[in-house]
């Protein structure tokens, strides 16, 4: 394990109206990693983001991102929220921008910015749109693409492909794990989604309980880039029961 | 095909328009209602033509009232409902007291406005400005409260201030709150104007109409009807065309929900 820590969490808790959502979670992301929280609703998975986030300050714990304490500071972790929330009053291109605006950027400089990256996100010619006339896939594309401008290398994602149908979904993820290693991004992804945690990940981490603590956490072998056929292995099934028999726990 | 469609949706609303005008007709011309007391669609049709020099300049006058009053009633109903947004306080303090002023008469009130403040424009502008910006601060405060929480999430987890947050987020997603607001403040300016002309004034539809009706001249008064009608409709249409320059994205927005 390297000594160069991209995103560090470090014994987390947060509470509501004397309530404990979670307690205690601790996890850390190397540069380049994906790592997948995979948990039942409720285990405190929103909770866990908002907290990371800097939307919401923790009662413990501190969140260091490059060795920056920036617990309770919005603003430099990237977060993409469960929808897409493209706002509906800006073209495709603003959309996108709008991370580097909000943080002063002049909106010429910051179109400018984002624009070169429509190409590569799939995106080329949605520039003057307006989010309602972008299809499913192209709306998350335009998401992913605004969290990563917004980001210093690590992004958070709540379910990034469950709104979307199954090939599109699937397209979407080979994309992605593409995207990330050439803009050397650092993830940490939920999803209700079994089969995808697997898929993607390099480390699966298990949040359950009440209140929600990391119960389990293991790497999947082998490394990425894994073969179509891993997804119909022994690896990949022995892998399921594990975290299936994880979860009922 | 979104022609034709529009066409068939229209077509309802003109058959009940020329069946009013069919009854009218059939109650003036056939004799039932004597015609003093109604005129036939083709005397107010005559009136309306030869008396157009009249009507228009009562109208400019009238209208003159309407725009300013009405400017007046946006900017106090904008001002009212951001700041009554932005302050918590100032919301729980005012919000009954703006709607008691909604149930003050406006005939009432128009008599006191000209007592205070003479014959000229200023007490209809003022009375304007009272039943305009009402609407609008009250859909505006809607609108703004009806931002998508997740989305303001999101923005503040991208760094925004509260200033970003109303900038980029709750003032657009208010705007068409804001537009359904300023339709009714545009029928209610328009009457508004009309009201206060009768109670004291030297020009200006309502006092023209104050005029004919002391004549009795009935075909002048349907006039005056259809004039005030006419000049409501077309700042309503106004009001339509400034919504679709300003929010170009809603005709996408519909165009997926019809599919």
């Amino acid at each position: 394990m390297s000594a160069q820590v991209a995103l560090l969490a470090e014994g987390i808790t947060k509470r509501y109206d004397g309530r404990t959502i979670i307690e205690d979670v601790s996890i850390a992301l190397h540069p380049g990693e994906l790592v997948c929280l995979l948990g039942v609703s409720g285990a405190g998975k929103t909770t866990l983001f908002h907290t990371l986030s800097g939307l919401e300050t923790p009662e413990a714990g501190r969140v260091l991102l490059d060795g920056e304490d920036v617990t309770g500071r919005p603003g430099k972790i990237s977060y993409m929220l469960q929808r897409d929330l493209l706002l509906p009053h800006k073209r495709v291109l603003d959309n996108v921008a709008l991370p580097l605006v909000l943080r002063g950027e002049r909106p010429a400089a910051a179109r400018e910015k984002a624009q070169a990256y429509f190409a590569d996100f799939g995106l080329r010619g949605t520039e003057r749109l307006w989010p309602a006339q972008l299809s499913g896939g192209m709306r998350q594309r335009a998401a992913l693409l605004r969290t990563f401008l917004g980001s210093r290398g690590v992004v958070l994602l709540d379910e990034p492909f469950s709104a979307l149908d199954a090939l599109t979904k699937r397209e979407l993820h080979g994309w992605y794990i593409d995207m990330m290693e050439r803009l050397r991004l650092t993830t940490l992804f939920v999803t209700h989604d079994i089969d995808e945690a697997i898929l993607l990940s390099d480390r699966v981490c298990i949040l359950s309980g009440h209140p929600g603590k990391i119960t389990a956490a293991f790497p999947i072998l082998p490394p990425r880039p894994r073969g179509l056929d891993f997804s119909l292995s022994g690896a990949f099934l022995d892998y399921k029961k594990q975290i299936l028999s994880l979860l009922d726990a | 095909m979104k022609r034709s469609r529009s066409i068939t949706g229209k077509l309802p609303a003109a058959l009940a328009l020329l069946a009013v005008l069919v009854i009218w007709m059939g109650l003036s011309e056939g004799g039932i209602v004597p015609q003093f007391m109604l005129p036939t669609p083709r005397q107010v049709w005559n009136t309306l033509t030869t008396d157009a020099a009249t009507l228009c300049a009562n109208a400019v006058v009238t209208l003159q009232e309407t725009a300013w009053g009405l400017l007046l009633g946006v900017a106090l109903g904008m001002a009212l409902a951001t700041l009554m947004h932005r302050v918590r306080v100032l919301y729980r303090a005012f919000y009954p007291l703006l709607v008691i002023t909604q149930t003050i008469p406006t005939i009432a009130i128009a008599p006191l406005l000209v007592l205070w403040m003479g014959f000229g424009m200023a007490p209809k502008v003022t009375l304007v400005t009272i039943t305009t910006f009402f609407p609008i601060a009250v859909n505006l405060l809607e609108g703004y409260a009806s931002t998508d929480r997740a989305a303001a999430d999101l923005l503040r987890a991208m760094g925004a201030n509260r200033r970003q947050i109303f900038l980029h987020l709750e003032l657009p997603s208010a705007l068409s709150h804001f537009f359904s607001g300023l339709r009714v403040s545009v029928s209610y300016a328009v009457v508004g104007a009309v009201i206060s002309e009768w109670l004291g004034g030297f020009e200006g539809l309502g006092v023209y109409m104050t005029r004919v009706k002391k004549a009795y001249a009935f075909d002048k008064m349907f006039a005056v009807i259809i004039v005030i009608i006419a000049v409501s409709l077309l700042l309503m249409a106004l009001v339509t065309v400034l919504r679709r320059l300003l929010m170009p994205w809603e005709a996408y927005e519909k165009i997926e929900r019809n599919d």
